[in-house]
């Protein structure tokens, strides 16, 4: 096995940087109640003004006064690993969140596809750049080790065992992911580096600090197994950006919104499908939230594709209020198929192929919907065809003239006198199974020139009833 | 300031209408009646759009008109699609008309999700003819069932009534259906001057 761990360096800011098309503003992330708001990030241009994660926001406000401030949500962090994670299963089937503002893909088994290792980095890192995520990757051979040398190392790939024994000896103790108490206790030992632990006896490390240091140091050398969980994509995508100020014009909701359909974009590629209708809530301040359901005549997973879309239909939309919030979300996912380019062919192959349109019909018009015919060897018109998921029947040797249209019930003809063509026809049967029949069919013309199948009871009393149409 | 233009590229893109009728193209979708193919652009259907049948009421010959159509398509193999037609097509007379009915699929749906259906269709090419019974239909819906039969390289077959024979549409072939006598008359048929005499069916 094989793991690559990514680390993401900057992710509370750069989720929150993404959905501001305000790149170069200063910007920092604050938490805590309103009398002690603490920054907890900042981005570069903020750091060029002085400000620096650990102040008090009142400090920085009395320094700088022209800087962005946004919240530092845990729910958005969560949110934007998730994200990240849909995207990472389109190159990974074990993809794992457990470790905090990181993630953990083994790779062993997905070289062969996008290997060798070097370009398989390249195509993470230029994935990652597009989508606005500052990272490090390293490779190495076990999920612990990758996870600790992404403290210090970006772009490291450990191939082997020995090699990784040497990396692990040069990493210094504080970055090493023990935890503060035993690297406190350790720096105070005069130890720097991992390799000086590990050339103590095990068995007064085991007497001196607690189990987990030896732990850490086995799973670190992969000689204890670390069991990752899995994830899971998610069977919906949906997302939010809020704005801290009232958007009034579609102009200004467009950024957003394509920032939105390039995310659906990522995670519908992430998990091989694609969209063919979603949904995008724009929400105001006193205001219902105002919908906007978006559907394609194909599925689709193109996000420039579905941004023209979208922006076509958002002109249109008349805004009752100035906007919010942005919400995107498309939960009818079908599985995603290529257009096919054939070289040879000359007629193009169907842009659908029949069981996938099937499937679509029935998933709309009911199961039922979509059937064939099948002609039955019967006499009697309505017991002489039915429905069936497949037609089927050959030509009746003997049959008179049938008409192409048959009525569900026959009806009373509405003429006194109709012009007789054809007939009579007796047909005369079904005593044996309750549903008797004796009629005499005639081919007449009605008024208005049709061509029509009526019928007699055979005593020549009643009503001319109309079964059918010879269209 | 004056671009030289190709005859023959004006010619081939049908908008210049050229007097006569020697329009050479293959008779691709023959309709099987010999007199309204030899009056029909390209011998038949036009490929790849739509066609729209006027009646006066549905049962005035519309079956006549297509079921050679229909036995060719279904016995070379390709699927044909009926939705929501106004009636029951009888097994028997379909059997009796050449019609494969392995190939042959019906469709059940109201009427505002048959458009949409006969649309799904047309446009995903795995269909060869699509035949509808739109009610209440806009130029707006003509136009996508046309694009889609365009998309989709199918014949699109819309059965409407003779009153929408004064209104424009999209349809690459307008046909006016008359019960008695059964005839044909071609309202309008893209890329060459519609047939002044109705023709008899049959």
């Amino acid at each position: 096995m094989r793991w690559a761990c990514i680390l993401l360096t900057r992710l509370a800011l750069d989720g929150v940087q993404r959905g501001r098309d305000d790149a170069d503003a200063p910007l920092v992330l604050v938490s805590g109640h309103v009398p002690r708001r603490l920054i907890r990030a900042v981005n570069a241009q903020a750091r060029a003004l002085g400000l620096r994660p650990g102040m008090s926001l009142t400090a920085a406000q009395t320094l700088v006064t022209d800087f962005a401030v946004a919240e530092y949500d845990e729910q958005q962090i969560s949110h934007w690993q998730h994200f990240l994670a849909a995207w990472a299963y389109r190159y990974s089937s074990h993809v794992s969140l457990d470790y905090p503002h990181a993630l953990l893909l083994e790779v062993e088994s997905s070289l062969g596809l996008f290997g060798p290792w070097p370009r398989f980095e390249q195509r993470l890192r230029e994935d990652l750049t597009g989508l606005g995520f500052q990272h490090r990757i390293v490779l190495a051979p076990n999920p612990a080790a990758a996870r600790a040398l992404t403290n210090v190392h970006d772009g490291l790939a450990v191939m082997d065992s020995l090699a990784l024994r040497e990396h692990i000896q040069r990493l210094p103790i504080q970055r090493s992911g023990l935890d503060a108490q035993s690297v406190a206790t350790l720096s105070r030992m005069g130890l720097k580096q991992l390799g000086q632990i590990l050339r103590l006896p095990r068995d007064t490390l085991a007497r001196r600090f607690p189990a987990e240091v030896l732990a850490h140091l086995d799973r670190l050398l992969g000689v204890l197994p670390v069991a990752l969980g899995s994830y899971q994509p998610a069977d919906e995508f949906v997302a939010r950006i809020e704005f801290n100020f009232e958007v009034d014009s579609h102009q200004a909701l467009l950024f957003p919104i394509r920032r939105l359909l390039l995310d659906l974009q990522a995670f519908l590629a992430g998990r091989d499908c694609s969209v063919q209708r979603f949904e995008l809530t724009l929400e105001h301040r006193d205001h219902e939230p105002t919908c906007l359901p978006i559907g394609l005549l194909s599925a689709e997973r193109d996000a420039q594709q579905l941004f023209e879309v979208t922006r076509s239909r958002l002109e249109q939309l008349q805004l009752p209020e100035p906007v919010l919030a942005v919400r995107l979300r498309a939960s009818d996912l079908p599985a995603f198929t290529p257009k096919p380019v054939s070289l040879l062919e000359e007629r193009p192959p169907p842009v659908q192929p029949w069981d996938q349109l099937r499937e679509r019909l029935r998933a709309r018009l009911g199961d039922e919907a979509i059937h064939g015919l099948v002609a039955v060897a019967d006499h009697r018109p309505e017991c002489a065809w039915r429905r069936d998921t497949e037609g089927a029947g050959m030509p009746p040797a003997q049959l008179g003239k049938r008409p192409g249209w048959l009525l569900a019930e026959p009806e009373p003809l509405n003429e006194l006198v109709p012009e007789i063509l054809a007939g009579p026809e007796r047909i005369e049967s079904g005593w044996w199974d309750g549903a008797d029949r004796r009629r005499d069919y005639y081919v007449v013309r009605t008024r208005d020139g049709r061509l029509a199948w009526v019928w007699q009871a055979v005593d020549g009393q009643g009503p001319w009833m109309l079964h059918g149409w010879f269209a | 300031m004056s671009a030289v233009v190709s005859l023959d590229a004006l010619l081939q893109q049908r908008r210049v209408w050229k007097g006569g009728a020697d329009i050479a193209a293959a008779p691709a979708q023959p309709t099987g009646h010999a007199q309204l193919d030899a009056v029909l652009p390209g011998g038949g259907w036009p490929e790849a759009a739509l066609s729209e049948l006027l009646l006066a009421h549905p049962g005035s010959g519309e079956l006549q008109l297509l079921w050679p159509t229909l036995a060719r398509l279904t016995r070379a193999r390709e699927r044909v699609v009926l939705v929501a037609p106004p009636f029951i097509p009888f097994a028997p007379a379909w059997l009796q008309a050449g019609v494969d009915l392995r190939w042959l699929v019906l469709v059940q749906a109201s009427e505002k999700e048959a458009l949409w259906a006969a649309e799904q269709c047309l446009r995903s090419g795995s269909c060869a003819a699509v035949l509808c019974w739109p009610q209440r239909i806009n130029d707006r819906g003509l136009r996508r069932l046309q694009l889609a039969a365009a998309t989709g390289e199918s014949l699109g077959f819309a059965c409407r009534s003779l009153r929408e024979a004064d209104n424009p549409s999209p349809a690459a072939l307008r046909l006016a259906l008359d019960a008695w006598p059964r005839q044909v008359r071609v309202l309008k048929s893209r890329g060459a001057m519609p047939a002044a005499r109705p023709l008899a069916l049959g």
